[in-house]
Formats: structure tokens, sequence, C-alpha cells
């Protein structure tokens, strides 16, 4: 199939997904009108972003990117999609509705995993090259401040009121802890081997941090940055060895964990009251990426390792399906 | 930091914490020594310039100070300052003493950049002090056998792993029939041991095995020529045996049938590879090749690895004398790149670790890693690679002082 007619058969897809939003929008939650409900998956290795609709899972549309695409988050006001890539050390900035590339910012080679301040007015971005947080005014496009912190950051998470910012250190196997305004490192806490992302219970209580190396999640208590317990996972038939969690997410109710176990090839489904795993869903191979639909009931999870997406059925705590989703899929964000 | 499963190494460090807290205020110091010989033939310059796969690329010592580069964050929180002595000796008297006068100022820690020889008879010749020593070059299986010595650690995969990571490659593709080419120097005999033990253990064919020669006399051309070395014989793989490597580099595409050539050359079981670019991989190759200017090979990596893991327990005790034994915890998880959960052997305190079967040298692919799917071991499945507790005659304890293998 030649370049142009693939876009011939895109722009077909694209026009009955029109045709089907239109219609779901009046006759659905109006209040939704304005969210696509498209499901946005980057590839590392294809330098795309495949868009599938949210309810019959079909793509809808494959959108070009900088190189080697990974983290994504859309601003707070849902309307763009900011795509963050490694290899060309830049960000590019996705209208969500039109699907199409508006703007980009540069960053630095190796930017991985980044947030956003609440108003969304900077980013924050992991420099795991030069080992340092970068704070980036998205109006200017400018780099504002870089904080110093261990080597190789990977993980960044602004608290809810902006003031401050966590980040991993995979080397130094800690969790900064940043004061924004100020721009200073204000604590290290010292976690599991090789930590890599965060999730913040609803309450803003708790931080739960993934330890790739460390087979676990540390739950460091927010009000005094120490760390409360150390959640294991043992799958039946596993060995620690095989237990890499990396990808985390919550329920927005901040009651169910979800955390994606890499080589075990299993999503660890946890209370968080408890700190109890209630069960572990089979999904493809190697898991990082995870993204939850606003109501709970879907959650999408990138295998990097076997190039798709497995959707899974929360209620039923099981897989659905699973869509092909470009060569290495990063993550996944929902645009509902 | 808790890890699973919780052992005695999480006791020694609550233990430790309230010591550290007092101490960290105070600053502390650790030196590092590496002991190097000045004249090894290893790094002769014309040799590395051949860069012959699984062969060192330059002097090891960059990797340890790239692995106290990127600790900086760490130990200046810790208030501990790291530094790294260069020791040369031309031979073990020499080295021995040094050591031991080193050791009076209170120096621990000895990285070994020695042939394999003079490892073994330093390890010896040194078992009655507290010092410890890391091999970090010399991969003879005999270091960790009868040579084994309490005082000395190995992070550089030894020749019984890298076979047995071959042999694993070999069955997991079912490339079961092997001819074995094997050289006839010093050097190669532990090689060809190894390489006929990994065969008989996974299974593998050895349909024929023959010497070779490095030689252009026409009269000893049936030993020199490849042609001849493998005509009419009917195998899967060549599997050649040059711990030299100036013969192995010129048997591929030289075999009659078109088979693929492993061992010295073509397909080769390393610790480290420039091209893996996984689990902070590419970061780490590219800290190195900043610092060296040249990319990271084994040895690189190994004398990297140990410098960690003497940081790993220093930042946690800052007495010496424990980190011995808490290296050998089998709690402890060291962080290699490579994906897995790294620690030494209790019995001969060799580092399990996975090896890359890596192709086409410099720049070249990784064929797979080892220990493959399917190889399985009831503790750990990295102690598929190499000699397993039973089969092994060193029995280190936590008793320091033990040495040589048979008891």
């Amino acid at each position: 199939m030649t370049n142009g007619s693939k876009r011939e058969t895109m722009q077909k897809t694209l026009i009955k997904l029109f045709v089907i939003s239109a219609t779901t929008a009046v006759f659905a939650v109006p209040a939704w009108a304005k969210q696509t409900g498209g499901v946005f998956i980057s590839s590392e290795k294809d330098n795309t972003i495949t868009v599938l609709d949210g309810k019959t899972w079909q793509q809808v549309a494959l959108i070009k990117t900088c190189k080697r695409p990974r983290h994504m988050q859309l601003t707070p006001d849902s309307a763009r999609l900011i795509v963050a890539c490694g290899d060309d050390g830049r960000a590019d900035i996705l209208d969500v509705a039109k699907k199409q590339m508006v703007d980009r910012v540069q960053l630095e080679q190796g930017a991985e995993i980044f947030d956003l301040s609440p108003d969304g007015k900077t980013l924050y971005f992991s420099n795991e090259e030069q080992a340092q947080l970068s704070m980036v005014n998205l109006a200017t496009k400018k780099v504002v401040r870089n904080v110093k912190v261990g080597e190789e950051p990977e993980g960044v998470k602004v608290t809810p009121d902006g003031k401050t910012i966590y980040v991993t250190s995979e080397v130094a196997n800690m969790v900064h802890v940043i004061d924004a305004a100020a721009g200073k490192v204000v604590k290290n806490i010292e976690v599991g081997k090789r930590p890599r992302r965060f999730a913040l219970t609803a309450d803003g209580k708790e931080l739960w941090v993934t330890n790739e190396l460390g087979a676990s999640v540390s739950i460091i208590r927010t009000a005094d940055h120490s760390v409360a317990a150390t959640l294991e996972f043992v799958p039946k038939g596993f060995r620690v060895d095989d237990i890499t969690p990396v990808g985390i997410t919550m329920t927005r109710d901040g009651k169910t964990a979800f955390v994606a176990l890499g080589r075990a090839n299993h999503v660890a489904v946890v209370d968080v009251a408890t700190r109890t795993v209630k069960k572990f869903i089979l999904v493809g191979k190697r898991p990082w990426g995870l993204a939850l639909s606003r109501d709970n009931l879907t959650l999408y999870v990138a295998n990097g390792m076997s190039d798709d997406v497995s959707i899974i059925d929360v209620t039923r705590g099981r897989a659905l399906k699973s869509v092909k989703a470009g060569r290495v899929p990063h993550s996944v964000v929902i645009d509902d | 930091m808790i890890e699973p499963p919780l052992s005695q190494w999480h006791k020694v460090i609550a233990c430790a914490a309230l010591a550290l807290a007092s101490l960290a205020a105070q600053g502390r110091e650790l030196k590092i020594a590496i002991v190097f010989d000045p004249d090894d033939a290893h790094y002769d310059a014309k040799r590395l310039e051949k860069n012959y796969p699984g062969h060192p690329l330059g002097r090891p010592r960059v990797g340890a100070e790239v692995a106290i580069g990127e600790s900086t964050f760490q130990l200046d929180q810790a208030g501990l300052k790291v530094t790294l002595q260069d020791v040369p000796a031309e031979n073990v008297q020499a080295a021995k003493a040094k050591i031991e006068a080193l050791a009076k100022q209170g120096v621990r820690h000895f990285l070994l950049d020695l042939p394999g020889v003079t490892v073994a008879k330093l390890a010896m010749a040194l078992r009655k002090t507290d010092v410890m020593l890391f091999n970090v070059s010399a991969p003879e299986v005999t270091l960790r056998r009868d040579a084994c010595s309490a005082n000395l650690f190995h992070t550089l995969p030894d020749e019984a792993m890298t076979a047995d990571a071959m042999a694993q490659f070999l069955t997991s593709r079912k490339w079961t029939k092997v001819l074995l080419l094997t050289g006839a120097m010093p050097a190669d005999l532990a090689q060809v041991s190894a390489a006929q033990k990994a065969i008989k253990r996974y299974g593998l064919k050895l349909v024929a095995s023959k010497p070779f020669k490095l030689s252009n006399d026409p009269r000893e051309r049936d030993l020199a020529n490849v042609t001849l070395l493998t005509a009419g014989i009917e195998a899967d793989v060549v599997w050649v045996v040059d711990a030299d490597g100036e013969f192995a580099r010129d048997v591929p595409y030289h075999t009659v049938l078109p088979r693929p050539v492993v061992g010295s050359a073509g397909l080769v079981a390393e610790g480290w590879h420039a091209s893996w670019e996984r689990y902070g991989a590419p970061q780490l190759n590219r800290r190195f090749k900043k610092a060296a200017n040249r990319v990271m090979a084994s040895a690189d990596w190994a004398a990297w690895m140990a410098t960690k893991a003497i940081i790993e327990v220093a930042l946690k005790l800052p007495d010496a004398s424990q980190h011995r034994r808490a290296l050998r915890n089998q709690g402890i998880v060291l962080d290699g790149f490579k994906g897995a959960r790294l620690s030494f052997r209790s019995w001969d305190q060799q580092l399990r670790q996975p090896l890359f079967l890596a192709q086409g040298g410099i720049g070249g692919g990784i064929a797979g890693v080892a220990p493959f799917d399917g190889f399985l071991h009831p503790k750990n499945n990295l102690d598929t690679l190499g000699t397993d507790e039973k089969e092994s005659p060193c029995k280190l304890t936590d008793a320091s002082g033990d040495s040589g293998g048979k008891k």
C-alpha cells in the first residue's frame, strides 16, 4: 500500500469516526461532548501515536511525532496533548480534537517522563543525561531552572497544590522532594532499587513509587516523607527476579491501585487502604504504561515487548482484548 | 531501603543506621585502590587496536571512575568521599608489598586488573590479611574453583559462565551439532575444557574436535587452513576456542559449508556490550564513552560493578570489616544495568549475572541474553551459568581466611 492510499484510507476512517462521535455527542452525555474519547498510545520505535476509538477500540488515526515519543500528558483543559521525545529532545504538542501537531517545545536529549504544574504553565521533565529536573515555561518555551538530582532521574510527579515535585533517581535509588518555588531539593527519601514512577493517593497523603529492580512499591507518607510500607508482589509461579514493577495508576476515588509488573507480564490490582494485592491480571509482554478511563471501568496497558495494548475490564478483572499499537508502545492517555 | 526477601542484610543496615547518622555529618573517606601490571600484555597498544571481541579494549580503570561519578549524589548525601588510587605492580611480590603498605594506611578495597596467575598468587599471599580483592579482568575458572579465596570476589564472568551461555544459546536455537576448533596455547586449555563441559551439560553433540595452529607453513596446512579444518564435517555450527584471537578472527566465512562461527569470533558471550540498550545501559554506555573515549567492554563493566558494589555496602556500613559479609549476603541486590538482581555466589564469590551473546563486535548486535527461557534452576536461574554450588570444589563461608577449593 502506498502512502497516498494509506492516507486516503485513514481519512475515510477519520470521517467515519467523526460521524460516530457526532452521533454519540448528540445522544450521550453533553458534558463530555468536547472530549474525543480517543485513546492515545505512543510508540517508541515507530515515532507515532496510535489513536483508538475509546468505544470500538478501532484505530482511528496514526500521528507522526518527533523521534522516540514516550510519556504523554493532556493539558489541564484537555485541548492539547504534550508528547515528550527522547531522541529528538523535544516535546510535540498535539491538538487533541484535530489530531494534528500544532506546536513544539525544545527539551533535552533523553527527556522521558514529565508532569505539568496545575495551572498548565510549567512543564517539569527529568533529564536523564544531565541528572537534573528541568523546569520549562511553556509560554516562552525556555528552560527556567535546572535542579540537580541523582543519576538517571525518571518519574516526575507534581502535587495538586503545585508546591512540591517528586522525582525518582534510578541509580541513586532515591525519591527527591523538590520545592517548586525555591527550585531546591529539600529531602531525599531512600526507596527500593531502581525506582521508576509515581502515583499519589486521592487524598494526597500517600505517594506510591514503583521499584523496578526492588520488585516492590514503596509507600511514602507525604506528611513527613517517611517510607510507611513496602508492598511486594508474588504472582503464582513467578520468582522475585521476574517481578519488575514500572507503571502505576490509581482509581479516582483512590481506593484501588494498578501496578504493571514488567517481566512478569501481569498487572497487580492493589487495595490501597489495606495495601494488599487483590488480583493479578495476565496481560502482554513487559507491560509498563497504564491508563484508566474516567469511569474507572477500563484499564489500558501498554505492552512494550509485544507491541500491543491490553484492554482490561476492571470489574471482571481480566483482559478483554489486545490491540496492535506500533513498535514498543510506551504510554497511554485517554481523552475522556 | 527494604528489598525482598527481608534478610540479615537489612538487620545489619538497621544496626548501622544509628552509627551512620552521627558519621554522615563528619564526612568519611573511602579509598579504593586499583592494582595493575604496567607491562600486562593484554593492554599492548597493537593488540588493543585489533578490538578482538571478548578482549579488553583498554584498562578497566575508567569503569571505576564512572561508578564513583554516577554515585556522587548519594555519596554527597552520606558525606562519603570516594577516591581511586593507582597501584602499579610488576609482579606478585611488588603487588603484595604495596597492598600491605596501603592496608596499614586503612585501605581495604583493591580492584585487581592483573593476569589470572598473579591474581591467584596474590590472593594466596594475602589470605591472612583483612583486605578485600576484586578481580575485574581475569576470566580463569580456576580462580573460582581450586584457587578460590575468601578475600577474593569476581565481577567478571568466568570461562565456564561464558561457555554455558553459548551452549544455552545453541540449544535454544537447536543448533546441536558442534565442530570444535581448539587452540593449544596454555590460555586455551581451560577455555577448551569449559566449552567441552558446556557442550556435554546442555546435551549438544560434539561431531568433531580439531586442534588448530597459526601457521603459514604448507607442511602444517591441515592445522592452519580453516577450509581444510572444516572439510567433510557435517556440523550446525563451528565453535572456535582461541584465547589469543588472531586465528579465530579469520574463521568466519572460511568454512567449507556456510555455517555460523561462535566462541572467540562470530557470536561471542560477553559480560557487557555497548549495543545493549535496556535497563539504563545506553546512559551507562554514554557516560563511559565520554570518560574513556571508547566503548565499554566486559572488564570495564566489571570494574564499574565492583566499585558500585563497594559503594553500596560502604554507604550503609562505615566499618569496612563488615563489608565482606555484607557483600556475601544473599539478600543484597546489585544493579548491573542488565535488568536482573545481581549478587555474589556464596560458595565462590563470583557475581551471578546475565551474559550477552554478541555478534559483529563493536557496533554489532546482541543475539540473545543468557540465561535463556526454559533453562531453570531450583534457586536462581542465573546459577545455570557457570559452576553451581554442588559442582564447585570451592566452599567459602562467612568465616574469613578460607582459601583453596579442596577441604
